[in-house]
């Protein structure tokens, strides 16, 4: 049992090596006060010692000038911890542009993740090398949170909204994946690994599975066969509005206000769809709470995403879109996602 | 219920001795409807200590099912409600009642020279109920358990959970007003009821950190009483304030949940560190560093302790902006605390010091309690609280401040209280020996969590990948000797209830009102009421010095 007996946890994200770098300077800071304490109380008790039973010491009352060392140094320590933790959280939070996505549902208790391409997993999540990659997640049931100690990433999945992450692997290799929300009996076994892959191998691994179509093929199906097609007609016409290049673009509501039309808003419009209703239409849409899964809702949204007008798709590469307040959106990162299905049926 | 008969001044004073709040009745029934808040604690000592051990019992079924990598001694389905269980009793019917509920209850009189709390029959009451509050969450136990965890997360608590999360949920509800009464009854006395002479600026800092640790009991237990109500709600009538499939928000059971538990975390460390600010000026034998500053610094730490609730949710998914803001806030709470710690080492500064086993509880609780405290920076600070949020590390970090510091800080008290409480004095020998002994065994145990934790062992795992298996084999054999530890005081002190060497009113030479009246004392606990005129610990008579300062700085010490 000894010949495996880590004592640090293995660095193989971007973000790896800040968070630690924090942490041996918050380890530094903690050294100094307990050093400083240890020997304050030791030198104090030994050098004090009671030498006989009637000794009385000479009081003394206190020192505003002390008072004020110890309250304002450690409070000009503490702000600069929390400045750098500030600016890493950012870091954490900011999603790069060129992201790629992958999706994600737990439940009671595994992980489920969807490639763009296709590709389907269970606890186990393959990736590349030197790419950012956004998780984009839910739960099917209760909280679960998924946590990857090697890329010091950790993100709350929630039930009915998305929560997103991002990663970026550094280093090729098997690393554990854990639930870190308590969620029930087998808490402890939804784990599993992320598979760490140069980019040339995980293309191959991509190619090796031959299941099916991408994310947004399988939307289409849905599409059809829950009968959205027959409303949201493409060019506009029909009873509902059209889908084509509406996400990550400001919609109207009957409201007067705006929402973007983000993976957020095309969710809540599936199951819950008088709840921002889209100006100049009629609430004439059925609830789909129930008929379609949360993985099923992943692709319709992977399909909307790929719904892009067709004068658009040859320029969108590249270039910002104006609607820049949508989370994530900027630009590059549909772009790209969509520019991968295209690649898989081409092969 | 002569218990209750008050003796005019002029009858004390007879030579045949009065008998002292023990003796005074035997049966029973004189113990049930006491009103004496003497005996009340007393109630309250051996209600908690039961469920210590109880509590106790269920740590070290946890500890041994995590031996080995995979879940061998028990199913997990057992295992997630034992550590339910043990977080449960330890917290609500342990922690949060020891000090305030026992000590408290015992010395707030004395200490400020009145006869009882302000309303001696809400202090019994607050008994009952918390007793009955135990009762249902016992028997909740008894039909199988919960299997929340502590913190009874929702959606888990109101839809997926199979186990009896309403009866527990009760329990819990009911065992809030037991605190809430406590909180109104020392606010009230120590308002209303002080010697004549005994200014704000003369109590003992005891009553500074019961004063503020009543205020986050009256002002924090109602929201965790209606967070509860609310679980409870939405699990038999299905109501969904916490579903999100039918509109409810999980989120806000959390935010609800912390507005109460963080703050309830001061309700157990505050106590703790008033016992501090009696031991440490007792074994230097001087007034203590910067009164104004212990004092304040409990307010300060119970005002802050009500902003910082979301740094327990840093990636739950709510803002981040609303993340920093919690972030700052903890980072501030933090001070108050270091200001205490520096207080006390300064105190000892040029003092008499002596090692007797409440003052090797001191010692233990400053350096536990430092590493607890500095151990919060790494988790006030977003970024690495986001790789160590709900693993060990949290688990080590928690328990350095609620063992290492709130259970040090309350044997140490016990131990200090003791010969006052009974009469009698525990072998020494013996008391420094378990001492040492619980400080060896509370670190073997909780210090390799932190590196676990940062490893990236998740909390609340039955079965674990093997390489985390030396430190949990270390945190194993560290709780055994902790458990001993905590058996040889349990074991001496009931003995020394009748073979104790008689301790006298004062065996350490300590001021404070409570030990100028006799060990045990009388019902009435003074014959006379005091009249107090000097600062408390005024151990020597001489002009006290103000380190670094001149006459003009004196006043705002004084």
């Amino acid at each position: 049992m000894f010949d495996n007996f880590p004592l640090f946890p293995p660095e193989a994200s971007t973000l790896a090596g800040e968070v630690d770098l924090l942490f041996f300077f918050l380890i530094a800071v903690s050294m100094f006060f307990i050093v400083l304490i240890f020997l304050m109380v030791a030198v104090f008790a030994i050098r004090y010692r009671r030498r006989s039973s009637d000794e009385i010491p000479t009081p003394n009352l206190g020192s505003l000038r002390l008072e004020l060392v110890w309250t304002v140094v450690p409070l000009l320590i503490a702000m600069v911890i929390f400045g750098w933790s500030a600016n890493l959280y950012f870091k954490m939070a900011r999603v790069p542009d060129n992201a790629m996505d992958i999706y994600v549902v737990g439940k009671q208790w595994m992980w489920k993740f969807q490639h763009p391409e296709g590709n389907r997993e269970i606890n186990e999540l393959h990736v590349p090398t030197g790419r950012p990659i956004r998780l984009t997640m839910t739960s099917e049931d209760t909280i679960h949170s998924m946590y990857v100690p090697a890329f010091r990433m950790k993100q709350d999945v929630l039930p009915g909204r998305y929560t997103t992450t991002w990663f970026q692997a550094t280093k090729p290799g098997t690393y554990h994946l854990f639930c870190a929300e308590y969620c029930g009996t087998q808490h402890s076994g939804m784990v599993g690994s992320v598979v760490v892959m140069e980019p040339r191998e995980y293309e191959a691994w991509l190619a090796g599975d031959t299941s099916g179509g991408s994310m947004a093929s399988g939307g289409e199906k849905l599409f059809n066969q829950l009968g959205c097609v027959t409303c949201h007609l493409p060019d506009g016409s029909g009873r509902c509005p059209t889908l084509v290049g509406v996400f990550g673009k400001p919609v109207q509501l009957i409201t007067g206000e705006q929402v973007v039309a983000d993976e957020a808003y095309i969710r809540e419009s599936i199951l819950r769809p008088n709840a921002k209703l889209v100006s100049a239409y009629q609430p004439i849409m059925p609830t789909y709470q129930g008929q379609v899964s949360e993985e099923g809702i992943l692709q319709l949204i992977a399909y909307v995403k790929s719904l892009a007008p067709a004068a658009e798709t040859g320029q969108t590469q590249g270039t910002t879109p104006g609607g820049a307040a949508a989370p994530g959106n900027t630009g590059t990162a549909p772009g790209t996602t969509r520019a991968l299905p295209s690649n898989r049926s081409n092969q | 219920m002569s218990a209750h008969v008050v003796p005019t001044p002029g009858e004390t004073v007879v030579a045949r001795p009065t008998p002292n709040y023990l003796t005074n009745g035997y049966g029973l029934k004189s113990w049930l409807f006491t009103i004496d808040h003497k005996r009340i604690a007393i109630l309250y000592l051996i209600s908690i200590t039961t469920m210590f051990f109880l509590g106790g019992f269920f740590a070290l079924l946890i500890r041994l099912e995590l031996l080995t990598p995979p879940g061998d001694l028990m199913e997990a389905e057992m295992y997630n409600r034992m550590f339910t269980m043990h977080g449960i009793i330890m917290i609500f019917f342990f922690l949060i009642p020891s000090i305030p509920a026992v000590l408290g209850n015992f010395l707030v009189p004395m200490m400020i020279g009145a006869r009882d709390l302000a309303f001696p029959r809400i202090n019994l009451l607050s008994w009952y109920v918390y007793v009955v509050g135990g009762i249902f969450t016992l028997t909740a136990v008894i039909f199988g358990g919960v299997d929340t965890g502590w913190t009874f997360y929702t959606p888990f608590s109101t839809t997926y959970s199979n186990s009896n999360v309403a009866l527990t949920a009760v329990g819990v509800f009911i065992t809030g007003f037991s605190s809430i009464l406590t909180g109104l009854n020392f606010i009230v006395t120590i308002h209303k009821m002080r010697a004549p002479g005994m200014t704000w600026f003369r109590l003992p800092l005891f009553i500074w950190a019961h004063y503020a640790t009543s205020l986050i009991m009256v002002l924090g237990t109602p929201v965790l009483a209606i967070s509860i109500v609310l679980v409870a709600a939405d699990r038999l009538f299905q109501i969904g304030v916490f579903n999100p499939a039918m509109g409810g928000d999980p989120l806000l059971f959390q935010h609800l949940f912390w507005f109460y538990s963080h703050p309830a975390v001061y309700i157990m460390i505050l106590p703790a560190m008033g016992v501090m600010s009696e031991l440490v000026t007792c074994f230097s034998r001087k007034r203590i560093f910067g009164y104004t500053f212990v004092a304040f610094s409990s307010l300060a730490i119970a005002v802050y302790g009500f902003l910082v609730w979301g740094h327990h949710m840093f990636t739950s998914g709510q803002s981040i902006y609303a993340g920093l803001l919690f972030s700052v806030l903890s980072f501030l709470v933090a001070i108050p605390s270091a200001i205490k710690v520096f207080n006390w080492s300064a105190t000892m500064y040029k003092g008499s010091i002596s090692y007797d086993t409440p003052m090797l509880y001191a010692f233990g609780f400053i350096g536990l309690f430092t590493i607890g405290g500095l151990t919060g920076l790494f988790l006030a600070a977003t970024s690495v609280d986001v790789h160590v949020h709900d693993t060990y590390f949290v688990v080590a970090h928690f328990h350095y401040i609620m063992v290492g510091g709130a259970i040090m800080g309350y044997l140490g008290g016990l131990h200090y209280w003791w010969p006052k409480m009974m009469g009698r004095l525990y072998p020494e020998a013996w008391g420094r020996f378990a001492m040492l002994l619980i400080f060896a065994g509370f670190n073997l145990t909780f210090f390799p969590q932190f590196v676990l934790g940062y490893l990236g062992m998740p909390r609340r795992y039955h079965a674990y990948p093997d390489e985390f298996q030396v430190l949990n084999v270390m945190s194993t054999a560290g709780a055994s000797i902790l458990g001993v530890g905590y058996l040889i005081p349990m074991i001496y002190f009931v003995w020394s209830l009748r073979q104790g060497e008689v301790s006298g009113p004062n065996p350490w030479g300590a001021t404070g009102l409570e030990w100028t009246t006799p060990s045990p004392p009388p019902t009435e606990n003074f014959d006379v009421t005091p009249v107090v005129t000097e600062e408390a610990y005024s151990y020597s008579k001489e002009e006290p010095e103000i380190v670094g300062g001149d006459k003009s700085t004196r006043a705002s010490f004084q």
